[in-house]
């Protein structure tokens, strides 16, 4: 079901990037900094405006038209956000919406975008608080809470969407060491659930355990890809090698 | 001190009251949501948007509330003469209470100093918040109503309670034109009595009574969200 793929042209941060993910698939993003792969995952749901390449969520394509400033825009915006509210999407800042309580923050959506009724967004969404550890913090504001705790509400209130696919950006980045395991687990569990994800991230150890392939971007381009076994243990690529050589030290 | 006045000019004191605060209450509600467009043309409008936006506002709050109130007053008046036809069809206008022309340099006063303040606070909404909204699907007027316009309004709500204070002080203007507010009715308790301070010290308390409810009508509407303690 899940098909997604694009590609770039002659655009500086990302020179011809693509990638498909079927139905269960966890891709996994790494490489160094400024090598593109966020700007690349920001491309998937269009909060970054590529300039030249093709959008396919679910079998539907989104439909764009480039502009005089260079960038593609979305032909029809209701399209856009259609096809945005099947993208679940979890930043590195997490970006709670600091008015609302936690569990206002995962119901809002549903109930805005999708026209869920409210007492149905708010059963879900207490269900899946309580998948991330946070039931009894739903009543509180996020900046009451550490931000590993952010982060997990971030995840549940994307979850709450049933997005067919969640994009990951760096999501334990901002993240204080101690907390970075908790964040990691419900990621985990997700994957183990078969949840189709594509995920940026300097965790090297968990994208080797969690995906199901892994591509690394070097300076806009896929330098190497494939199963975390042959990214990781036998890259073919120098700078790959060297990449996961730094890490695994 | 006397007092034996008061009775007598209680009813045009509630009268006066009642001027003051409608002339308060319409021009912070009506001048306020004028302050939204105002504030979003110079946040997200094209140039000539910002510009015109923006030259209003300098209008507003470079140049003193009663002159514009005179120039509305006094000046659409004189400007009829100039248009055909306008004796015989805008008579209205003129004849028009003074009131109404009150109301709306108030509102129009009002309007350009909040838009000013809801600009910074558009502002000073984080980006990522934004970013989040859309990236759920919401519709730019579904992000303004939900996200951007709710958070930028509990940031402005702190000063919003001090700009409504100076907004009630300032309608004493009012009775320059002349509407009888309630410093219009104490101005005429002076002139009918000689008595100087009692009328003063009345409508002084009258004014910080007021202010005490603008207060505490804004606390209470603090307290609804916690504030946002440092991250």
């Amino acid at each position: 079901m899940k098909d997604l793929h694009k590609s770039f042209g002659p655009l500086e941060v990302l020179k011809g990037v693509g990638l498909t993910a079927q139905n269960g698939d966890v891709v996994s993003l790494i490489g160094a900094s400024g090598s593109g792969k966020s700007t690349f995952l920001r491309c998937i749901n269009f909060l970054e405006r590529p300039s030249q390449g093709r959008i396919i969520v679910a079998g539907e394509e989104l439909l764009l038209q480039p502009r005089a400033d260079g960038n593609l825009h979305p032909v029809d915006e209701r399209q856009l956000e259609r096809i945005r509210a099947r993208l679940g999407m979890v930043f590195q800042s997490f970006n709670l919406w600091q008015h609302m309580t936690i569990l206002q923050n995962v119901i809002e959506a549903p109930v805005h975008v999708l026209k869920l009724p409210k007492a149905e967004a708010i059963a879900r969404a207490e269900a899946l608080l309580q998948k991330v550890g946070l039931y009894d913090k739903k009543d509180q504001y996020p900046a009451f809470l550490s931000g590993g705790q952010q982060q997990r509400a971030a995840i549940a209130r994307a979850l709450c969407m049933e997005p067919k696919v969640m994009l990951f950006d760096e999501p334990t980045s901002a993240l204080d060491p101690e907390l970075v395991g908790e964040v990691l687990k419900v990621i985990r569990d997700l994957a183990q659930e078969g949840r189709t994800m594509i995920l940026v991230t300097h965790e090297m150890k968990f994208a080797r355990d969690v995906s199901s392939h892994v591509i690394f971007l070097h300076q806009g381009r896929i330098e190497e890809e494939g199963t975390p076994a042959q990214v990781f243990a036998s890259p073919k690529s120098l700078r790959c090698k060297q990449f996961v050589a730094r890490l695994h030290s | 001190m006397r007092w034996e006045w008061l009775p007598d000019y209680l009813p045009a004191l509630a009268e006066g009251l009642l001027i003051t605060l409608e002339v308060l209450v319409v021009s912070v509600v009506a001048g306020f949501a004028l302050a939204i467009p105002l504030a979003l043309a110079q946040v997200k409008g094209g140039y000539l948007a910002r510009k015109l936006a923006g030259a209003y506002c300098s209008y507003i709050r470079g140049t003193p509330l009663l002159m514009q109130l005179y120039l509305l007053y006094y000046g659409i008046g004189s400007l009829f003469p100039l248009i055909p036809g306008a004796r015989e069809n805008l008579m209205w206008l003129i004849r028009l209470d003074a009131i109404y022309y009150v109301i709306l340099a108030f509102t129009l006063s009002f309007a350009g100093y909040e838009a000013e303040i809801m600009r910074g606070a558009f502002l000073s909404v984080p980006g990522g918040e934004l970013e989040a909204a859309e990236a759920m699907g919401m519709s730019p007027g579904l992000v303004l109503r939900r996200i951007w316009f709710p958070s930028a309004f509990l940031k402005v709500l702190p000063t919003l309670t001090g700009e409504v204070i100076g907004q009630l002080k300032s309608t004493p203007l009012a009775f320059t034109v002349p509407v009888q507010d309630l410093m219009g009715v104490a101005h005429k308790v002076m002139q009918d009595t000689y008595r100087i301070y009692e009328p003063l010290l009345f409508v002084a308390l009258v004014y910080l009574a007021l202010t005490y409810v603008i207060v505490q009508a804004f606390g209470r509407l603090e307290r609804l969200v916690p504030q946002r303690r440092s991250v």
